[in-house]
């Protein structure tokens, strides 16, 4: 076997947190994150890699729901 | 799944040549290259022809859950690989026949994953989401699921072959999304499953291929085009571009869907199929175009345009199911073949 790559340690349990911002679409986040509300508790979530909306127009806040192509957001002024 | 009922002499004798009741194989097998040589020629469009629609969609079949009473071995017999290879240049010169390809754009992730999401947000005929939504009967969603279990029930696979043809970013895309599709280790969350569980919400049978004999050969060419990019390597980015397109034309429609079956008194059991498709397709969507479909592009450009014929051959063929589908029941008709009511 090979060294585990240096950025992903073994039995770290940790995987480094990457988020893209995808143009003229959501928040693309991978890796190992927590999502909470306000009060610091989990927000209901059932994948790993999560789109998270930010036209405003998503229905299912905070997640992306596809709406961004609806209203022709825009991420570039 | 279960012997489909033959649709014409084609499909009759690749049917009895599986379940091996013809009288003598060899001389069978040579008849039906004959046939479909012949029926090839006769056809007015491939594309709406049942019976050889369906003789392609069994011959796929083989590769995927199988039939009942067809022997494994079946699957990589030569003689049969060579009437489906007969039946697929047909299909795909016809397919090609129907794509417009517009302008290349550059070769960059980012470039195919715009233009990408250029082509889907075409209008591209009429809606049957928003149909759905606002009017169809209890009749009509049954329909609907009739015409989408087909896929649906077998969600993902046909992509899934891609897998060991790509490498690097788009197979750690591709299998990102597939991890999804198959439920993230959990049997019940495949979607394949949640599918399944819509369908016992409106009473159905949710066998694989229960409803096959009662979808037409359009219905069947939808499926047949992800077959035919899915087990063909030189097709990769064929299949690539298809997932693309599906993932990127998915969440909307399926708000839609959701609204449509909640109007009709379906609850949450029958719903979630819907609504985890809006999240998890506005996730697909975004790691498809970038990552698969313009990863795979980065890595090989001479790719790129293959990528974008399956994008538009996958919404073009599905385009023309959705007008068979909503001609019918603008006219007061079944979208089904017209010799199978559907029992409930």
């Amino acid at each position: 076997m090979s060294e585990p790559a240096p950025e992903r340690p073994l039995n770290s349990g940790r995987t480094p947190v990457s988020i893209v911002a995808c143009p003229n679409g959501p928040l693309l986040i991978r890796g190992d994150f927590e999502l909470v509300g306000a009060d610091g508790s989990e927000l209901p979530r059932t994948r790993r890699t999560v789109a998270l909306c930010r036209c405003g127009a998503s229905v299912l806040k905070p997640y992306c729901d596809g709406s961004h192509k609806l209203t022709g957001f825009k991420s570039e002024p | 799944m279960k012997q489909p009922s033959p649709r014409g002499e084609v499909s009759a004798l690749v049917l009895a040549i599986i379940a091996g009741t013809t009288e003598s194989q060899q001389d069978s097998i040579e008849r039906l290259g004959a046939l479909v040589e012949a029926a090839l020629s006769e056809t007015a469009d491939i594309l709406y022809d049942d019976d050889l629609q369906l003789a392609l969609f069994c011959l796929y079949e083989l590769h995927y859950s199988g039939i009942d009473g067809a022997g494994d071995d079946w699957e990589w017999n030569p003689d049969l690989l060579r009437v489906r290879q007969q039946l697929e240049v047909a299909f795909e010169r016809r397919v090609r026949d129907e794509v417009v390809l517009g302008e290349l754009p550059g070769t960059t992730s980012e470039a195919v994953c715009a233009e990408l999401f250029r082509m889907t947000g075409e209008d591209s005929g009429p809606s049957m989401s928003r149909y759905v939504a606002k009017s169809a009967t209890n009749e009509q969603l049954r329909e609907f699921l009739v015409h989408k279990s087909i896929y649906q029930l077998k969600e993902a696979d046909p992509h899934t072959w891609a897998i060991p043809r790509l490498s690097g970013r788009s197979k750690a895309a591709l299998v990102e999304i597939q991890a999804d599709e198959y439920g993230n280790g959990l049997p019940a969350r495949m979607h394949s499953a949640l599918f399944a569980r819509t369908m016992r919400e409106l009473g159905m049978d949710d066998s694989y291929g229960a409803y096959l004999d009662a979808t037409p050969a359009i219905t069947l060419a939808v499926n047949n085009l992800m077959s035919l990019f899915g087990l063909n390597r030189r097709l990769r980015g064929a299949i690539v571009g298809h997932l693309a397109a599906y993932e990127m034309t998915s969440s909307q429609p399926n708000r839609l869907y959701s609204r449509g079956f909640k109007r009709l008194g379906y609850g949450e059991d029958a719903l979630e199929y819907f609504d985890e498709h809006v999240e998890a397709d506005a996730v697909h969507e975004q790691i498809a175009g970038r990552d698969m479909a313009g990863g795979l592009v980065e890595s090989d450009p001479r790719l790129l345009q293959d990528v974008l014929f399956g994008a538009a051959a996958g919404l073009a063929v599905d385009a023309l199911m959705t007008v068979h589908i909503m001609d019918a029941w603008e006219a007061g008709r079944s979208s089904l073949r017209a010799s199978e009511s559907m029992a409930s």
